[in-house]
C-alpha cells in the first residue's frame, strides 16, 4: 500500500462521534475542519444555501424593511432542562429579530470550541440547533468554526446573527410607548434563569423547573397580524422583566405602573427565588415577551396571545404613565407601592 | 408556595393595617426600629409603610452583616485574596463593597486575584477539596444565623484533615449591637435618637431564641416583638408593639412562633461554642469598637483561622467621610439624609456598603423607594 492511498483512507475515516474530541486541527482550515463541517454541521442545518459550500450565503432581497441582530451565547452549563446552548442560540437571535415585528429568515452561526470538547456533545448541540431552526422556520445559511487551546474558552461559545423582514405597516420600537398604553406579558417570569441556576455546579437542588427557551416568531406573527398597532415588543432576557421595562421607560421617556398580583410567577420558581434570595422580576426569560399597545387594543391582543401555546398564561400587567423621572412603580400584593429598578451588578453570570 | 401565600395575603394585610390605624394613638409617635436588614428590605419590597399611619415611623437598624463590617476588615480580605496560591470564597454581596482607596474584591478579581462567589460554607469546603494545591479561605460574615454553618464547616474540615481550608471570621453578635445602640449617648442622654420599640430579628432568633432580648425589654424599657420576614409577620409585629406601648408594657413578644422558641436552637448554639470564643474587641462600621461583640476561632482551631494562619493584621480605615452609613446604621439618619445618596452613591457606584448589600438600608431606599422622594 502506498503512502498516498493510506493518507486518503485515513482522511475518509469518519469522525468518532462516540468518544472523539475536537482538536486544534478541526479549526485549522484543512481537511479535518472540512470533515467537521461535513459530518456535523451540514447534516444538522441541512439547507440548499449552506449546501453550496460558499463562504457566504446569497439570497434574494425582498421589499420592505429588513432587520438584523446578533447575540453570543456563553451559557453554563451547556445542557440544561428545557434546552441547550444550541437551541438557545437559535431562539435568542430569532427572538431579537422578531421583537421588531419581523419575520426572521436567515441565521449565521459562529462556533468557538475549546480543544478537547467531546464531538458527541458538539453533534448533539448542532442537531438541537438544526431542530430549533427548522421549528422556527429559519435557515442557518452560513457559519464559522474556530478551535482555541484548552483553557482559552469554556467548552463552547456560539454566536448567531439573524436577518428578518418587517411586514408593511408595522412600526415597533422601544421608543414608542405612550402614557395610557397597556403593558402585557406572554407568560410566567423567571423560568429560564432559575432552571440554569438550579443546575449550576455547586448549587444543585431538587427542582422541576425547565427553561422556557422558545422561538417567539410564530407568536409575534399572529400578534402583528391581528393588532398591527402594537408599539413595543421586547423579550425580557438578562435582567428580567425589571431591566427590560426600565429600558423601555428610558427609550420612550415614560413611567409605568404595574400590578404585582397580575404578574405570573410559577410557584416552584418563586420558591427557588426565595431560597436563593432572588427577585423573579430580575431573573432571565428566554421564551417570553413584553408587548405594549394602545389600551383600546389590549383586550384583543390578550386574546391573540392566549390562543397561542406560547402565550397561554398572558396577562395585562399594568399601564404606561407620564413620568419625567421614568420610574417603574408597582402596586404590591398587600396594597403598598414600590419601585422596580434595574438590578445592580451581576445576579447570575452566564445565563445565556 | 402555599405556605408563603398565607403570609402575603392582601385581605389579612388590610385587616391588620386597619387594626393598627384604629389602635395607634394619634397623640403620640411610634418610632420602631427593625433591627434586621431583611426586615428593612421586606418593608420596602412590599410597600408596608404605605399601610401604616403617619405617626408610626420605621427606623432602620444595623442588622446587615455587610454594612457593619468595617472597611479595615474588607481591606484584610482583599489582601488575603491577593496572596499567591489563595482562593478567596465569598458571598456575592461582598464583591462590590468599597474598601480603602477605591479597592473592592471585584476590582481585585479583575486584577487577577482568584475570588469565587459561593452560596454556602459547604461550597467553600468543596472548593478546598477540589483544589488541594491551593489555599482556600472562606470570607465568613454574618450574625448568629450564619455562624453555625461556619462552625460545622470548620469541624468537617478538621475531621477530614483538610489542610488547605481556613476561615476569615467576621461573625458578630446581635445582642451586642442592640446594646450599643441603646447605650449610645444619643439614645440614652440626648434623646436625639428616640426608639420606642424593636422589631426583633427572625432568623437570628431561631438560633439564639427570644431569651437574650428580655434584658433589653427590662433594663431599657423597650418592647420587643420578634418578627418573621413576611409582610403579614411584620404588620402583626407592629400591631403587637403598638399595643405594648399603648399599655405601657415593655416585654419580649414572639410573633414568629412558627420558628422561634425561648431557648433557640440548642444544637446550633453548641456547635458555635465548640469552635468559637468571644473576641475581646471588634470594630463595627457605624457603631465603633464594641467589647465582646464578635467571635473568633478557639486556639484548638487556630490552623483554620485565616487571620492567624496568614498573620494578617487589622489596619483600621475610615472609609469615605461624607458617607452617612455610620449614622444610618445607628438609626440616627435616614438614607435620604445623606448628601451622597442617589447622586454620587448609587448601587452601580457605591461609596458605602449600605448601598451595596441586599440587606442595606440605602439599597432598599434606592431600589424600592426612590419614587417616594419625588411624590413628597
Amino acid at each position: 500500500m502506498n503512502v498516498a492511498s493510506r493518507a486518503s483512507r485515513s482522511a475518509s475515516r469518519r469522525l468518532d462521534l462516540a468518544a472523539g474530541r475536537v482538536d486544534l486541527t478541526h479549526g485549522a482550515g484543512g481537511r479535518a475542519m472540512q470533515q467537521l463541517i461535513e459530518e456535523i454541521f451540514r447534516p444538522a442545518f441541512d439547507n440548499p444555501m449552506l449546501a453550496r459550500g460558499d463562504d457566504q450565503a446569497a439570497f434574494e432581497v425582498v421589499g420592505g424593511r429588513m432587520v438584523m441582530s446578533t447575540d453570543s451565547f456563553v451559557v453554563s452549563p451547556l445542557f440544561f432542562p428545557g434546552g441547550d446552548i444550541g437551541s438557545l442560540a437559535v431562539h435568542g437571535t430569532v427572538n431579537d429579530v422578531a421583537m421588531s415585528g419581523a419575520r426572521p429568515l436567515y441565521l449565521s452561526a459562529g462556533f468557538i470550541i475549546e480543544e478537547g470538547f467531546p464531538l458527541a456533545d458538539l453533534e448533539r448541540i448542532a442537531r438541537s440547533m438544526g431542530e430549533a431552526a427548522r421549528a422556527a422556520e429559519v435557515a442557518v445559511v452560513t457559519g464559522d468554526t474556530k478551535v482555541v487551546e484548552r483553557g482559552k474558552a469554556d467548552g463552547l461559545f456560539i454566536n448567531t446573527a439573524g436577518i428578518g423582514v418587517v411586514p408593511p405597516g408595522i412600526e415597533i420600537s422601544g421608543d414608542r410607548a405612550r402614557a395610557g398604553d397597556a403593558i402585557l406579558i406572554s407568560g410566567s417570569m423567571g423560568d429560564h434563569g432559575v432552571a440554569i441556576m438550579a443546575h449550576r455546579a455547586g448549587l444543585e437542588f431538587e427542582t422541576t423547573i425547565v427553561s422556557d427557551s422558545a422561538a417567539l416568531n410564530g407568536l409575534v406573527a399572529d400578534m402583528v397580524a391581528s393588532v398591527p398597532t402594537i408599539r413595543v415588543l421586547r423579550d425580557p432576557t438578562r435582567g428580567g422583566l425589571a431591566a427590560t421595562l426600565n429600558e423601555i421607560c428610558h427609550q420612550s421617556a415614560v413611567g409605568m405602573r404595574l400590578d404585582e398580583a397580575a404578574i405570573p410567577v410559577r410557584p416552584e420558581v418563586l420558591g427557588a427565588c426565595e431560597l436563593l434570595g432572588l427577585d423573579p422580576l430580575n431573573v432571565a426569560n428566554e421564551g417570553k415577551l413584553i408587548a405594549i399597545a394602545p389600551a383600546e387594543d389590549a383586550g384583543r391582543l390578550l386574546g391573540v396571545l392566549r390562543r397561542h401555546p406560547l402565550g397561554r398564561d398572558a396577562m395585562v400587567i399594568g399601564e404606561v404613565t407620564a413620568d419625567p423621572a421614568r420610574f417603574v412603580r408597582m402596586a404590591t400584593r398587600i396594597g403598598g407601592e414600590r419601585m422596580i429598578d434595574w438590578l445592580a451588578g451581576e445576579q447570575l453570570p452566564r445565563i445565556c | 408556595m402555599k405556605h408563603l401565600d398565607e403570609y402575603r395575603d392582601a385581605e389579612t394585610a388590610r385587616r391588620l393595617a386597619a387594626s393598627i390605624h384604629r389602635e395607634a394613638d394619634t397623640d403620640r409617635r411610634y418610632r420602631l426600629m427593625e433591627f434586621c436588614g431583611g426586615h428593612t428590605h421586606a418593608i420596602f419590597r412590599y410597600g408596608i409603610e404605605d399601610l401604616l399611619p403617619a405617626n408610626i415611623e420605621m427606623v432602620h437598624g444595623p442588622g446587615c452583616p455587610v454594612c457593619v463590617l468595617p472597611t479595615g476588615r474588607l481591606d484584610m480580605a482583599i489582601r488575603l485574596a491577593k496572596r499567591d496560591g489563595v482562593i478567596l470564597a465569598s458571598y456575592g454581596d461582598m464583591l462590590r463593597v468599597p474598601g480603602s482607596k477605591g479597592q473592592s474584591l471585584m476590582k481585585a478579581k479583575a486584577d487577577g486575584a482568584d475570588i469565587r462567589m459561593v452560596y454556602s460554607t459547604l461550597d467553600a469546603l468543596k472548593l478546598a477539596e477540589a483544589n488541594p494545591d491551593r489555599e482556600v479561605i472562606f470570607f465568613a460574615i454574618g450574625f448568629e444565623t450564619t455562624t453555625p454553618p461556619t462552625a460545622l464547616a470548620i469541624e468537617a474540615a478538621a475531621k477530614a484533615k483538610l489542610g488547605n481550608f481556613s476561615v476569615f471570621c467576621n461573625h458578630v453578635l446581635t445582642p451586642s449591637a442592640i446594646a450599643a445602640i441603646l447605650e449610645a449617648p444619643a439614645v440614652r442622654d440626648l434623646g436625639a435618637v428616640e426608639i420606642d420599640g424593636f422589631l426583633g430579628p427572625a432568623h437570628v432568633s431561631v438560633v439564639i431564641g427570644s431569651q437574650p432580648y428580655e434584658f433589653f425589654a427590662e433594663e431599657y424599657r423597650k418592647p420587643v416583638a420578634i418578627s418573621g420576614f413576611e409582610p403579614i409577620d411584620i404588620l402583626q409585629s407592629i400591631l403587637m408593639l403598638v399595643r405594648q406601648l399603648n399599655e405601657g408594657r415593655a416585654e419580649v413578644e414572639n410573633q414568629y412562633i412558627r420558628a422561634v422558641t425561648r431557648d433557640g436552637n440548642l444544637r446550633a448554639k453548641q456547635a458555635v461554642s465548640r469552635i468559637f470564643e468571644l473576641r475581646r474587641d471588634f470594630e463595627w462600621r457605624g457603631l465603633g469598637h464594641i467589647p465582646y461583640s464578635a467571635l473568633r476561632l478557639k486556639d484548638a482551631y487556630a490552623a483554620f483561622d485565616a487571620e492567624r494562619r496568614f498573620d494578617e493584621p487589622y489596619i483600621a480605615s475610615e472609609g469615605n467621610k461624607a458617607c452617612a452609613c455610620p449614622a444610618i446604621l445607628r438609626g440616627a439618619k435616614k438614607p435620604t439624609d445623606c448628601r451622597l445618596f442617589g447622586s454620587v452613591c448609587t448601587p452601580e457606584t457605591p461609596l458605602g456598603s449600605c448601598m451595596v448589600s441586599s440587606e442595606g438600608a440605602c439599597a432598599a431606599y434606592y431600589s424600592y423607594g426612590r419614587m417616594r422622594e419625588r411624590t413628597q
